[in-house]
Order: structure tokens, then sequence, then C-alpha cells
């Protein structure tokens, strides 16, 4: 198995992930409200103070990082939340951390149809 | 005594509510999904079940890390959806039975299932977007939601999951004394993952070998660890746990009604099946030819 604990692979959310990366999930979790979505897009900073963000996880939301906030402890369910109100779909997420386009990302989705 | 007439998995991927608050159903990138829920509904149309029960797991809408039940049931009269921050509007509350609940729950502790139980209980695309596939008029029927934690390992196991999916079953044909007709859901998958470099996995062969094992030898499934479930079926992909709980519940021998499969939507390979227990009491052999070798 390739699977591991720390695998960029395919990170495993556990317990660990859990803890470290509460506040960013947390975050990620009031976006469910309109009123908390644009209280972030008014203030990133304030609203990262809200929830206590550590600085990595400053660092990597402000970099619009998707593998950076995993590797902080974001849950892909989550982080999703955040990738919607940055912009981002599910295609967009999968591009930035394969390193492709959004074009040569869905077409490798369209070539798996295909095989 | 509550019959259950069936069961049914289906993926539940966001994206297709978005693509049916569009009204994109019919569009080349989704009509080839969409057709495939065409002999579900039929199916639903003449079965016509009261209750059922949706095996689903929670995407952080009702549940979050500060306090995460493993297996979380719900025993409500209604069951509200609500924004989950990505655009797709809200649906209309569901009809619960509070009463079906607590006889489920009661047999479910009695078994030594610890679940956590909610009065209240807010259901996200996992539940919600199936009943849209299946119910495009809405739903009329009444609903128990299920949430089997995906979000935060450890996760249940493949063989815990089949166990809650058989007590369901059990306790489900305990319940009451009218023929309440009882259909059970496992929503998620099939193959997908979206976190890590290995993201846009899908695994068609696979998915494949998961669609005819439910039906056939679900229990062979029930061997997989959850890190072999992620490396094969992606890290999300481990969303088989509630089809596993569905067929459980259905039990024994199962025939397959339909079954469809369309790769890709958005990032997840789509699956549907539809089942329907066999009754081996009092099975004459002339059924059996009948049930499997109809063309005798």
């Amino acid at each position: 198995m390739s699977v591991d604990l720390h695998n960029l692979e395919t990170p495993v959310f556990d317990g660990r992930a859990a803890r470290r990366g509460y506040p960013i999930n947390a975050m990620c979790y009031s976006f469910n409200s309109l009123a908390n979505r644009e209280r972030f897009k008014a203030d990133e900073e304030a609203y990262f103070d809200a929830f206590g963000l550590d600085a990595e996880q400053r660092d990597a939301v402000r970099r619009r990082d998707v593998t950076g906030m995993i590797q902080v402890g974001a849950s892909p369910y989550y982080l999703l939340k955040l990738a919607n109100l940055l912009g981002m779909d599910v295609q967009d997420v999968g591009a930035q951390q394969t390193g492709m386009t959004r074009d040569q990302f869905v077409a490798r989705l369209q070539a798996v149809a295909e095989a | 005594m509550a019959k259950i007439i069936g069961g049914i998995g289906t993926s539940h991927v966001p994206a297709i509510g978005g693509a049916i608050a569009k009204g994109a159903q019919d569009t080349p990138y989704w009509k080839p999904f969409f057709d495939g829920y065409g002999p579900a509904r039929e199916w639903l149309e003449e079965a016509q079940p009261d209750v059922a029960v949706v095996l689903y797991n929670d995407h952080g809408l009702n549940f979050f890390l500060d306090c995460m039940p493993t297996f979380a049931v719900g025993a409500a009269d209604r069951y509200e959806n609500a924004d989950e921050g990505w655009g797709l509007p809200v649906q209309r509350p569901f009809k619960g039975d509070a009463e079906f609940s607590w006889s489920l729950i009661e047999s479910l502790v009695a078994e030594e299932f610890d679940i956590a139980t909610c009065q209240k209980m807010m259901v996200d695309h996992a539940f919600v977007v199936p009943t849209q596939l299946l119910w495009p008029d809405g739903p009329k029927l009444r609903f128990v939601p299920i949430s089997i934690n995906t979000v935060q390992q450890p996760l249940p196991t493949p063989a815990r999951c089949w166990a809650l999916g058989e007590a369901v079953g059990r306790a489900v044909r305990s319940i009451g004394d009218d023929n309440t007709k009882v259909v059970i859901l496992g929503t998620g998958g099939l193959s997908h993952q979206l976190d890590g470099t290995r993201a846009g996995f899908i695994n068609k062969p696979f998915d494949k070998l998961c669609l005819e094992q439910l039906v056939e030898e679900p229990r062979c499934l029930t061997h997989y660890s959850i890190r072999e479930l992620m490396e094969l079926a992606g890290a999300q992909g481990v969303e088989l746990l509630m089809w596993l709980a569905m067929r459980a519940a259905v039990g024994g021998q199962a025939r397959l009604v339909h079954s469809h499969y369309h790769v890709p939507i958005s990032n997840t390979a789509g699956g549907l099946m539809v089942i329907e227990p066999v009754d081996l009491e009092g099975f004459e052999c002339a059924d059996w030819i009948e049930t499997y070798h109809p063309m005798m």
C-alpha cells in the first residue's frame, strides 16, 4: 500500500490533521453562512484573526495554495467551501494540486471515460 | 412488520445539484448521466415505498470537527437542508418519521451499535441530490437519515458499516404491525479523489467490480481496509461504505433491477444501482428459474 499518513499523493485527514487544522476548518465551516462569506470577502485578515489561524495557515490561504492548506490541516471536504468563495471549483482545485492547467485536468478526466 | 422492498446506491456529487438548478440535464455533458435514472424512477413509481432510510455522509453542514459521530441517526419529523457555501439552492424540508426512527434506534442500540441520535439534523447534498435524482417532482415519502463519518479518520471499517447495515435491515423488518414499505438508499462515490497529487483519480475497473460484487458477493468488499479502499477507489471513494451498508440492509440474495455507470461527473465516476431482495422463504424451484433464468 502506498497510502500513508503523510502521503502527498493521497493525504489522510486523521486526528493529527484535525487538531492541526481545527482553526482553518472552523473558518471553512463558517462559510455555510452568506453573512460570513461577505465578512471574509470584506476583510480576510480580520477573519483569520477571528478564527485564530496560525501563520502558516494564513499564508496558505493568502497564496490560494490548496496543497499548502491541506498540509496545514485543511480537510478536503471543508476546503471546498473556501475554494468556492475564492472562485475555484473542484476542477480548479484538482488542477492546482496536480500541476496541470484546468483544461489539462478536465481532459484527463475525460480520457478516463474513453479508456 | 415493515418490509424492505429494495435498495438504491447512487452518487451524490454537488455538481449534479448544480446541473439540476441550471436545468442542464439535457446538455451533452450531463445527458448520459441523467438518462441512467429513468429506470430507477420507474421502479420507485411502481414500488411506492412509504419510508426511505438514507445512508449518507455529511460534508460539513450538520456536523463539524467539534463533535463528529461515527454513526448518527435522525429522529425527527422534519429535516431541513441549508446553505452549504457553494451556491446550491436550498431544497424544501423533508418529511421525517420520528416514531419509525426511534424504533430503529432502539433496535440498533439493543444490538450494541452506540449511535448518536439527532432530533435536529440538517441534511446536506449527499442526502438531497439523490432525492432530486430519484424523485424529480419532489419526494412524497418519509425519510430516516443515517450519517456515516467519512470526514475525519479513523473511519468505521467496511466490515463495521456492513454490520450496521445488517442491523438496520433487521430493525426495519421488526418495526410496526403494518406493511410499511421501505427503500434503503446508500449515497456517495463511486471512485474519486479531491485532494493530493493524485486528485482526479478514477478507477473504472474497480468501480465495475464493485457494481458486480455488490449484487452477488458483497461481503468480499468488506475485507478491504479503509487504506486499501482509498488506494483503490480514491480518497473520497471510501464513500463506498454507504453502498455497503445499503446492500447489507437489503440482505440475503439480491436481484439487480438496474445499474448505470458514467464517467466523469465533475471529478467523480457516477454510479447507480437498484436492487431487490430475493425472498428465499417458500421459494419454489419454478420461482428460482423465473428469477435467475427468465429466458428458460
